[in-house]
């Protein structure tokens, strides 16, 4: 354990001072509090300079540790979060260990929180004395370099994750791709035309979901879950467990004639694929294209499984390759990675949760995915958009922001809904020519080629109104048309609009699971329940955890070009990681004092990470450095005192304690 | 005059336990009565303060002053002594944390004088007498030493060389202290003069804790009927051994009693009660707020329990009054 | 005249969640009361109560923990253990006479800005009716002469 500086009591501390332009020096006497701070015992200079982080800024602690025989730096300015690591390498490059250096946030908690000057002023002089005391104590620490494991797990098997996964097997990265439906493909593989554009969703994705299939560098797990995760960046090791689906995928050709054998001759079950709008055997696929192209069986409704006397007709037509196995079992990998991208994506808003817009109560009111599927040509009705009797209809009111852009659902904005509501407009009337209402509160047609895509589709005759829909209802004359009432805000009048089929533009929400997904893979969520990124314009991509990516939806509402983007970025961010081939973790460990430990035990248990074990031949603790994450729990708790953390040692948190409140 | 080393004995707010350490060491009494020349031993030999104020300073090698200072005449004598000694010891855990009458910091005087003298049931005062600094009998002025409202340790008066822990030393710890003492082999000044490990290290039951032990519920020593082989914490008893400094040789364990802590912390930890807390908090509670308060509901009195020895000592000394005193 | 009481208090906030936080109030330019001083450390875990108990010794008028929300722990259980100690910290310094408005344990997640800002205000205004922490034991009240 490197040994503290025993000349602590003679160290020679520089002080500097940020303005950042006007941020701190706007509110903080920055020069006071310059002047002060030389006067602290132990300050050799102190300094304010407009921009500490600028290279000029830095150059400044270089030269000065050198020129005035500088041992300690500090830095009062932003956010450590921010530029500790800055701080810390210009100490370095002065010549002194970079963790001799404390950094004080006088911005983000002090300047650009306060309007008092005075007690702003006084809070930073506060600030810096408690820090000037503490780093007078530091040690010099060395950080450890860990090797990064070169394979790359993918969670989620929609655009994201497949664009993330082509692009790092195409670097010749190993892949894992784990989904949890019988198939990848994710939503996109259920809407029919994209927009602006309106390319046809299934003949851009499939190239990439069968890319995917072929590529010797992705080991694809389909009907498979991230059971655990342990470990930390470059050296995860991940549980995933593959449900069986009951069907060998090497022997499975998909000539998909099991389907047809089944005993059932008619299909009964809710198909989920089409949302219910249509059923399925319970041996299916849920789309021509699936990938891999392989069926399955769902035990919860096959007679084989709920009785054990089914005819099983469908191994009999299956003879030739005998594909179908009902004894399969579920299976627990355990694979090795150095990083993760997750790419889980998202789920519609149900619709139920807003009563009044009659979706579940009015058969003849659809959610938009409901309509997607209407509209492919793979779908229920064969692209034919019909309401529940079969009859095309004349008239169709499209109602936005269903759960977005409201305090009693979603606050947000769903991001998608507007282009996508003109694009399902456009479709509909193109298909049925009958009367398209949009019922809007704003057009947000942001993106490239979008606002010509709306004034193409306005000018197409769709009606566009703008107005929250306050309520569907059934019509006062029986005809089973439905009643949009809105106020239409350009006309200023309340209007009652008789529509035959409503849709509903449902937002997009985190998924159900978010939070057990999030708690697994030791991430945080938003306020909304998104996972969280590191930093929402410098680092979108990011996590909290270093080794952990984000992409697409399940960060946030995006389109598909967005996610597409995000997914490359989350790629590189992998990449990056991977080829610089090693990571330096951060020297903020603990360590038991092992002449002192008395062997107590009361530390064992309290480990995450099983970084501390009990050696029984000395009958004392000891702390695996490489799995310690330096959270510092273990030293709260040691009765004896006998375990320090690197970097917060007791010692060193009771000067800052005593530095904040006692005037030196 | 000899020239025997010089050695006193002094006791201030304390029970006499330290004394009978003394006692305890039985025939080596005998050799320690051999090789020192003991000036001043209130309790034992007829010395008188006024042969102590004329004895040059610094004439005394070592003084062992037990209990906590709550008087004036305990604080005058505590600096007469420091004046008189070239080594000053606190001696047993009175003088060294404040020992159980540091309890008292509970209160004020205004509080313990009434409940004493006035309120207590078995002590009879009909005419509700409470003691007066100065009162006149017969004529003549008498006068009583003052009662400071906080009690204090030895070395919140006077500088203190060596600690002996204890409630009181174990006989073994005092020959010790003795035995470097006469044979010049005193660590560094302030030391405190027992190993700087927890008990667990020199407890008979350490094997049997298990390394992963988490208890639903801490329980008082009555209401387990306590293995006298197992570790008490394994138990479910809270046994402060942890967080205590070791040197007993774990003599209230080995009567199958928890450790209570009277040796008090190691060098590392400033606080003896919030770092055994900490360690408490550590092997029992659940995660939410009901789990917690009912792990921890056989704990009445939580200063009785982590500050038993150490009140004055701790960072916060004493239990705040009200505002305006 | 003297200056009105102007309550001081401490903060242990914790890197991953409540620090986070109490940047993002700054980002957002919040505003809120200046009498605190924040301590970082990795983890509301770290939280020793001696740490507490020195800040009190030392003049603070009010201790405030910032932790992660129960199961979001960046370090899995570390805020649990902050959770049980508080508990038994809590009880302790009841004892010695400190009211329970002095020391809080606030769960604060990396997006609620908008939560420390309420809280440090909240708080802030709720010690200034405590008034100052007084137990700091002056030399001059020990020796206060006696007078039974």
């Amino acid at each position: 354990m490197s040994p503290r500086d025993e000349s602590a009591g003679s160290v020679r501390v520089g002080v500097y001072v940020c303005h950042c332009g006007t941020n701190i020096a706007g509110t903080i006497d920055v020069r006071s509090v310059a002047e002060y701070a030389a006067t602290l015992p132990g300050v050799a200079l102190a300094r304010e300079y407009k921009y500490m982080c600028s290279d000029p800024g830095q150059e400044l602690i270089r030269q000065d540790i050198g020129e005035h025989h500088l041992d300690r730096i500090v830095v009062a300015a932003c956010s450590p979060c921010l530029h500790e690591k800055t701080f810390r390498h210009a100490t370095e490059q002065g010549g002194l260990n970079p963790y001799y250096f404390h950094m004080v946030n006088v911005r983000e908690h002090d300047s650009w929180v306060h309007v008092d000057k005075k007690a702003a002023t006084e809070k930073a002089k506060d600030l810096i004395r408690a820090a000037v005391r503490r780093v007078r104590l530091h040690r010099p620490l060395e950080r450890r370099q860990v090797p990064i494991k070169p394979d790359v797990l993918v969670v989620g098997g929609g655009i994201a994750g497949i664009h993330a996964a082509l692009t790092l097997a195409s670097a010749g990265k190993h892949v894992y791709l784990v989904e949890r439906e019988p198939t990848i493909g994710g939503h996109m593989a259920q809407f029919d035309k994209t927009f602006p554009t309106l390319d046809c969703a299934a003949c851009i994705l499939t190239p990439k979901m069968t890319a995917v299939k072929m590529h010797p560098n992705i080991t694809l797990w389909t009907l498979s879950e991230v059971s655990r995760v342990e470990g930390y960046v470059g050296n995860y090791t991940v549980t995933v467990k593959r449900k069986p689906r009951y069907v060998l995928e090497d022997l499975c050709v998909g000539c998909l004639e099991c389907i047809e054998a089944c005993v059932y001759k008619q299909a009964k079950v809710s198909d989920e694929f089409n949302l219910g709008l249509s059923k399925r055997k319970p041996i299916y696929i849920s789309f021509p294209q699936a990938v891999p192209q392989v069926v399955v069986i769902d035990p919860e409704t096959c007679i084989e499984f709920k009785s054990g006397k089914c005819k099983k007709t469908c191994v009999e037509i299956c003879a030739d390759r005998n594909a179908i196995d009902f004894h399969q079992q579920e299976e627990v990998k355990t694979i090795e990675v150095g990083t993760i991208i997750l790419g889980t994506g998202f789920e519609v808003f149900d619709a139920r949760r807003i009563p009044y817009y009659g979706y579940g109560v009015y058969p003849n009111v659809y959610t938009a995915m409901e309509v997607e599927r209407l509209v492919n040509a793979s779908g229920p009705t064969g692209g034919e958009i019909v309401l529940r009797d079969g009859r095309k209809p004349n008239s169709v009111g499209i109602i936005h922001c269903v759960g977005s852009r409201d305090e009693h659902t979603n606050r947000y904005c769903s991001r998608v809904c507007c282009m996508y509501s003109l694009k399902l407009a456009h479709l509909i009337k193109e298909r049925t020519e009958a009367e398209v209402y949009n019922f809007y509160i704003d057009m947000r047609t942001a993106g490239k080629g979008f606002e010509e895509f709306y004034n193409r589709v306005a000018g197409e005759g769709t009606h566009l109104i703008r107005g929250k829909v306050a309520d569907v209802c059934p019509g006062a004359n029986g005809d089973g048309r439905l009643m949009v009432q809105v106020e239409d805000t350009l006309l200023g009048m309340v209007r009652k609009i008789p529509v035959d089929m409503v849709v509903l533009a449902t937002g997009l929400e985190a998924q159900k699971d978010a939070q057990e997904v999030r708690r697994l893979f030791n991430i945080g969520c938003s306020s909304e329940g998104f996972f969280l990124e590191r930093h929402p314009k410098l680092a979108p991509v990011n996590t909290f955890t270093d080794g952990i990516f984000l992409a697409g939806c399940c960060q946030g509402p995006k389109d598909i070009p967005d996610t597409v983007a995000q997914a490359g970025a989350a790629a590189a961010e992998s990449l990056a990681l991977i080829d610089a081939g090693a990571v330096e973790l951060e020297p903020n460990t603990a360590h038991i004092l092992e002449e002192v430990c008395s062997g107590c035990k009361t530390c064992i248990p309290l480990c995450p990470y099983q970084a501390i074990s009990f050696v029984p031949d000395k009958s004392k603790a000891e702390i695996n450095e490489v799995l310690c994450k330096g959270c510092g729990t273990c030293v709260a708790a040691c009765p004896s005192g006998s375990i320090e953390q690197n970097l917060f040692e007791d010692q060193e948190i009771f000067e800052e304690i005593e530095g904040l409140l006692t005037y030196a | 005059m000899s020239d025997k080393p010089k050695v006193a004995f002094y006791w201030c707010a304390s029970c006499g336990g330290c004394e009978e350490t003394v006692v305890d060491l039985e025939e080596k009494l005998l050799d320690v009565v051999a090789a020192v020349d003991i000036v001043y031993w209130p309790v034992a030999l007829d010395f008188k303060r006024h042969e102590l104020e004329t004895m040059p300073d610094g004439s005394i090698v070592a003084t062992f002053l037990n209990g906590a200072i709550r008087t004036t005449e305990q604080e005058e004598m505590a600096q007469l002594l420091r004046k008189k000694s070239q080594l000053l010891f606190a001696f047993g855990s009175c003088s060294h944390l404040g020992g159980i009458p540091g309890l008292a910091n509970l209160w004020d005087r205004e509080r313990i004088l009434p409940t004493v003298y006035r309120e207590s049931p078995s002590t009879p005062n009909p005419e509700g007498t409470v003691p007066r600094r100065v009162s006149k009998v017969n004529g003549d002025a008498l006068s009583l030493p003052g009662l400071f409202d906080t009690v204090r340790t030895l070395d919140q008066v006077v500088d203190v060389d060596y600690y002996v822990p204890g409630c009181p030393p174990t006989p073994k710890i005092l020959l010790a202290a003795l035995d470097a003492l006469l044979n010049g082999k005193l660590p560094e000044k302030g030391t405190v003069l027992a190993p700087d490990q927890a008990l667990c290290e020199e407890c008979p039951r350490k094997e049997s804790r298990p390394e992963q032990l988490s208890l639903a519920e801490v329980k008082r020593p009555h209401q387990v009927l306590i293995d006298e082989t197992t570790c008490l914490l394994a138990q479910g008893v809270l046994c402060l051994g942890p967080a205590t400094r070791a040197g007993c040789e774990a003599l209230c364990v080995k009567g199958n009693m928890p450790c209570t802590g009277c040796f008090g912390p190691t060098s590392r930890v400033k606080d003896f009660g919030g770092k055994a807390l900490s360690a408490m908090a550590s092997v029992a509670g659940g995660k939410d707020e009901a789990e917690i308060a009912r792990a921890f509901e056989n704990i009445p009195d939580s200063v009785g329990t982590f500050y038993r020895y150490s009140l004055p000592s701790s960072l916060l000394r004493r239990k705040r009054l009200e505002a305006g005193r | 005249m003297p200056d009105p009481f102007e309550p001081r208090i401490v903060a242990f906030f914790c890197n991953w969640c409540t620090y986070l936080a109490a940047d993002l109030a700054g980002t957002s330019r919040l505003k809120y009361a200046p009498n605190v001083r924040v301590v970082r450390l990795m983890c509301s875990g770290r939280v020793d109560p001696q740490f507490v108990l020195n800040a009190f010794a030392r003049g603070a008028d009010g201790v405030l923990i910032g932790g992660c929300h129960p199961g979001d722990c960046h370090y899995q259980e570390g805020n649990y253990k902050a959770l049980r100690r508080f508990h038994l910290l809590k009880r302790l310094l009841r004892e010695m006479g400190i009211e329970e408005e002095r020391i809080r344990l606030e769960w604060i997640s990396a997006s609620e800005g908008d939560k420390v800002r309420s809280v440090i205000n909240d708080m802030v205004e709720k010690v200034r009716a405590l008034g100052p922490f007084t137990a700091r034991v002056t030399e001059d009240r020990v020796l206060e002469e006696v007078t039974a």
